[in-house]
């Protein structure tokens, strides 16, 4: 069972996507200011093409599926730049990625992020840790997050579908993003009480 | 997966040889990688330098025997950086094969809104991320430290750190570009809206005022990123005049009749440096009369040139460079206007400045949110009117401009629908020679005779790589990692100096 989320920051500006920008050069946002924000997101990203390197769309496509209220999902090959946005307009935040290596070979690991002053090697995919850092940095967006690594078997082969043994894997970490969803849900609603 | 922080390594000097032993693994912010290898002299002055890919793609191989029809979603497997481009040239050769070239309005056009996404996307990613801590951070005034800013600071979260209103700028452009793509394509990566003959979808009205809302906005920022491009181009002319630079030809798509700036459909046009015309205007399913390649033994990427020119003379540039140097004009009032500007620097005559591919590839950036305004103010995009189709051909070329550069889709298909045929040549393959000028051009003019290279000269060589906005994923013939190193190498070939970052 996981641990809690983290209360959000305080200083999570939820209201604006443009703190550094001046306002009077700001026309609407990309993001109705009269649209409920979103509370909680998961992104499971990775391609499917890769086999097991699906494992992190495949979870998103399954929670999606369950069409949980106050959940936004996403899924993409890769974390990009626009992801900062995203993850800026949430208060919690949960990555899902296959893993080649877990800690004592358990199906998953399940753990916090926080912004790094890190970039990739490739210029058009980031790290969780360099989105957030983008979120912080363009958006003063600091979301409580988390990162959900799914054992993968082989991320090498030109194939769809998760192997045997991806599969098994993916079932336990379902549980988990399913009681971290509670976690992040009651914190939510804690959180926006008055 | 996850990816490991740049790190820099420098071996030290041998005294034997005076030779040092450079790598960078990889060349950063570029798209994909590959490899360059400089060859010093005995008196450290680089009489080589090559820029290599050194891995097979196969994607030609691999598709053959699959049905036609599912061309234009496999082969934006290819990349997942510029999918729409193979996506759209791919379709347009699939509608020559069922005699559906002559699209709707609906369909062209939802088509043309799909790829101006794309163009704004890609432009926007590389200018602001991509491109823009070389130009913020890189100048200082004095060609020896030119570009040599401190390694940590050149990349997406230095700018974010220092500017952020620039980087959210290039956040929320590359987010709209991304929006118009899902809107047209149906996914932001990998869609399935184009479809032989046609498009399986057209813009319902709420999706053409969700994205009309933001145009203002972006229309702004296109503006003020063609003013910073234009005015760094202006205070470092000095710097960037030679930087990378050379005289080239231009190739690319223009409109047929009028010459106009056309990105998406059009006759193939090459002009010389001067601007005389070397090829006029060529229906492109006869581009293997116009365009050869030419294989080399230390590189997977081809080499392309203009066959009646030959390998030597004919090799050209392509992308915005090319681009605003072969069009008579664009067909978008504030482009237009940009463009005549960018044109006044070269006093009207082809422009072969290497760092003016951002100038140029921001006057593109205006362009696209031009016409992506004026397509969401016509009612096509609401039509029901959405394939059609003709007398079955047996093979076909499909054309684009692509955010890089003129992009190449060629097939043959069977009586039984499967494809047996495929060649590809792609925007990053065009301008492999250009690319290796530049480098060659960088590593002489600022690497050769230092009695140290140091790692922020190295990243000259990539600042010149990085004008071009190479995507080495589909241009070398790799899937998965292609690590660009540059190496040192004495006059015997042994390789003597590394500094390494990966």
């Amino acid at each position: 069972m996981p641990a809690a989320p983290a209360a959000p920051s305080s200083a999570a500006p939820q209201t604006s996507c443009f703190p550094g920008l001046r306002a009077a050069s700001t026309p609407p946002a990309p993001t109705s200011p009269t649209e409920a924000p979103p509370r909680i997101l998961v992104i499971g990203f990775g391609n499917p093409g890769r086999r097991d390197d699906g494992l992190g769309p495949t979870l998103a496509a399954r929670l999606a599926a369950r069409e949980l209220p106050g959940v936004t999902i996403e899924s993409d090959y890769q974390l990009c730049l626009e992801h900062a946005e995203l993850v800026a307009r949430h208060e919690s935040v949960l990555f899902v990625d296959a893993a080649i290596e877990v800690p004592g070979n358990a199906p998953f690991h399940l753990g916090p992020l926080q912004p790094l002053d890190q970039v990739s090697c490739f210029s058009h995919q980031l790290s969780p840790h360099a989105v957030l850092h983008v979120a912080a940095q363009c958006f003063g967006a600091r979301p409580s997050a988390w990162l959900l690594g799914v054992r993968a078997a082989d991320v090498g082969s030109f194939a769809e579908g998760l192997t045997p043994a991806a599969e098994r894997n993916l079932t336990a970490a379902l549980d988990a993003a399913l009681a971290w969803l509670a976690s992040a849900t009651t914190a939510a609603q804690s959180s926006s009480r008055p | 997966m996850t990816e490991t922080p740049p790190t820099v390594t420098t071996a030290g000097s041998s005294p034997a040889s005076r030779t040092r032993r450079y790598t960078i693994n990889p060349v950063t912010r570029i798209e994909g990688h590959g490899k360059v290898t400089i060859l010093l002299d005995e008196n450290d002055e680089v009489v080589e330098a090559r820029m290599h890919i050194i891995e097979f793609r196969g994607f030609e191989r691999f598709i053959l025997g699959r049905p036609y029809w599912e061309m234009p979603v496999i082969v934006q497997r290819l990349c997942g950086i510029c999918p729409v481009s193979h996506h759209l040239a791919a379709a347009k050769a699939m509608d020559r094969i069922v005699g559906g070239e002559q699209l709707t309005p609906t369909a062209e056009k939802i088509r043309r809104l799909m790829h101006l996404g794309q163009i704004f996307q890609s432009h926007a990613l590389h200018f602001f991320h991509l491109a823009s801590p070389d130009l913020l951070f890189g100048v200082d005034g004095t060609a020896a430290s030119a570009f040599a800013a401190p390694a940590a600071q050149r990349n997406v979260l230095g700018v974010a750190a220092r500017y952020p209103e620039l980087a959210v700028q290039g956040v929320m452009m590359r987010k709209f570009g991304q929006e118009v793509i899902q809107a047209t394509a149906g996914k932001k990566i990998h869609g399935t809206g184009a479809i032989p003959g046609g498009v399986n979808k057209n813009l319902l009205i709420a999706e053409r005022d969700a994205l009309r809302q933001h145009v203002p906005q972006m229309l702004a920022w296109a503006r003020g990123a063609v003013k910073i491009a234009r005015d760094f181009t202006m205070e470092h002319l000095v710097e960037l005049l030679p930087f990378g630079s050379f005289d080239s030809n231009h190739l690319s798509l223009v409109r047929e009749g009028d010459g106009a700036l056309d990105l998406y459909h059009g006759v193939l046009r090459a002009v010389d440096k001067d601007g005389h015309r070397l090829v006029n205007d060529v229906d492109y399913q006869r581009y293997l009369e116009v365009v050869s390649e030419e294989v080399r033994s230390w590189s997977y990427m081809k080499f392309p040139f203009i066959r009646t020119i030959g390998p030597e003379k004919g090799w050209y540039r392509v992308g915005p460079l090319a681009r605003l140097n072969t069009c008579a004009f664009i067909p978008t009032p504030e482009a237009e206007a940009a463009r005549r500007e960018y044109l006044a620097l070269t006093h009207g005559r082809p422009n072969n400045i290497t760092m003016c591919y951002h100038w140029a590839r921001m006057v593109e950036l205006l362009h696209a949110i031009e016409g992506i305004r004026d397509l969401l103010e016509d009612s096509d995009l609401q039509g029901d009117d959405l394939l059609t189709h003709g007398p079955r051909r047996e093979e076909a070329v499909g054309v684009i401009e692509a955010p890089r550069g003129t992009l190449f889709h060629h097939y043959r298909v069977s009586r039984n629908d499967e494809v047996t045929l495929c060649n590809l040549i792609v925007s990053t393959t065009n301008n492999n020679e250009p690319m290796n000028r530049a480098v060659a051009r960088v590593a002489r003019d600022h690497l050769g005779g230092k009695p140290e290279i140091t790692e922020g000269l190295l990243n000259h060589l990539e600042v010149a790589i990085r004008a071009y906005d190479p995507c080495l994923s589909c241009a070398t013939h790799a899937m998965g990692r292609m690590p660009l190193q540059v190496e040192i190498r004495d006059g015997t070939g042994r390789v003597v100096a590394t500094a390494a970052r990966g």
